[in-house]
């Protein structure tokens, strides 16, 4: 079963805050653990600011996965911008064109379960899923 | 008669009707909150405005902008505005049909042009002004919560505490960024506690800012000790790979306390060389 349930538009720097805060509630909903909870705001977090500093605008959007007796969330990073120079590098720790810490995408993968990015001329999607623990 | 001298005349008529219906449907949520005295008082009012711009053949602006500050004050919605020119707008019409006994097309629309002509540049006049106030009151508070956002707390001679609790996005962490360093010089601090117990999410940028501040502050000579890392962001920060290990990090403020007081030689020492008193000072500043 499939459910989409919500997404949040990314244009100001205050809606970073309002995607975290619905993928919060939504994890707690789910059942994850405060740690996982925490892993997750993080993520949207650096996903939701790419969007804000590299394509201006885009949309966070989040689905329930019921994988039974497996439980998740997916969270899916979408934008129009300008996409990636350099695939390659950018999943490297420290590659960063911002003079940022070049840590969010790759600590994305990290901190989710599964990681997916497709990004061309035409924009940039970024696909991560989490698995709550029984 | 023409049309405004008709809806003049029998003002009294059109407002008491006005009156009636005005914030019913806006105030609905607030109805609890707010008297029924002051929606009347507040209506009565509106209503005066709306005659007496008629009356004058154009808006009296100062009364207008009077009127929406008010609204804005009393933290009404801008629905109230636009439901009471709204329902004018509908009453007049009726009126001014029914006393006509209008049935023809044309009439009707003469009617509505004449009177939309006089209620809608009252209603653009009104929300311009209800906005401006409102994004004074924004900014206002904005300014009020940047005073409070990143203060820093001189606790004892060298030594000084930084809390921050809530959301830091890129205005704040800049505040941040130059409290701490003009604090730094103006206290004479030599250890500086960035307290972060507070803080919902600690990603890649905030981590960024903290480690420039803390590099920043290592640069005037003083030490910065991080502060308040709950085991939830601990587990983040190691899993975004940031590396924190260039200075100091504690769990609680209470241990931070305890290293800035080695660090600056200094010993808690009671009057009564007892143990728990130490323990007692220590725990009243920090939390565990
Ligand atoms: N949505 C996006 N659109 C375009 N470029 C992006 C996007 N997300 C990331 N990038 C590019 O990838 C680089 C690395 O991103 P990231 O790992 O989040 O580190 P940082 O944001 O600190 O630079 C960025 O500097 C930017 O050049
Ligand atoms: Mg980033």
């Amino acid at each position: 079963m499939k459910e989409t349930v919500s997404s949040v538009v990314i244009k100001k720097e205050w809606d970073i805050v309002g995607a975290r805060q619905a993928g919060r509630q939504l994890s707690q909903e789910l059942g994850f653990g405060s740690v996982d909870q925490a892993r997750i705001a993080t993520a949207i977090s650096e996903l939701a600011r790419n969007i804000y500093l590299y394509a201006k605008e885009g949309e966070i959007s989040f689905e329930e996965l019921y994988d039974l007796p497996k439980v998740g969330l997916k969270i899916v990073a979408r934008d129009k911008g300008p996409g990636i120079n350099d695939l390659s590098a950018v999943m490297q720790d420290g590659y960063s064109t911002s003079g940022g810490l070049g840590a969010g995408l790759p600590g994305v993968k990290r901190l989710m379960d599964e990681f997916d990015l497709v990004s061309d001329e035409e924009g940039t999607k970024v696909t991560a899923i989490k698995w709550a623990r029984p | 008669m023409n049309l405004k001298e008709l809806v003049l005349e029998n003002s009294d008529e059109i407002v008491s009707r006005w009156v009636e219906k005005q914030g019913n449907h806006s105030l609905q949520d607030y109805s609890s909150t707010i008297s029924n005295d002051m929606i009347k008082q507040m209506n009565h009012e509106f209503a005066d405005i709306i005659i007496s711009s008629l009356k004058e053949g154009g808006a009296n602006l100062e009364n207008l902008d009077d009127f929406a500050e008010k609204v804005v004050n009393l933290g009404w919605p801008f629905g109230y505005i636009t439901e009471g020119l709204q329902i004018f707008r509908t009453e007049s019409i009726k009126f001014v049909l029914d006393q006509q006994g209008t049935e023809n097309k044309e009439e009707f629309i003469y009617v509505m042009d004449g009177i939309n002509e006089w209620i809608d540049p009252l209603k653009t006049r009104l929300m311009n002004q209800y906005s401006a106030n409102w994004n004074n009151i924004i900014s206002l508070q904005k300014l009020a919560l940047e005073e409070l956002s990143a203060p820093l707390i001189p606790v004892m001679d060298e030594i000084t505490v930084m809390p921050l609790v809530g959301t830091i996005d890129t205005d704040r962490a800049k505040l941040i960024m130059e409290n701490l360093l003009s604090g730094v010089v103006k206290n004479r601090t030599d250890v500086v506690l960035i307290d972060i117990t507070g803080v919902p999410v600690v990603d890649t940028m905030v981590a960024h800012h903290i480690i420039q501040a803390a590099e920043a502050v290592r640069l005037l000579g003083a030490t910065c000790i991080l502060v308040g890392i709950r085991p939830e962001i601990a587990q983040t920060i190691v899993n975004l790979g940031i590396d924190l290990s260039q200075f100091p990090t504690k769990s609680s403020l209470k241990k931070g306390f305890e290293t800035a007081l080695e660090i600056t030689d200094k010993q808690i020492v009671s009057n009564d060389d007892k143990k728990e008193d130490v323990e007692e000072i220590l725990d009243a500043i920090g939390k565990e």
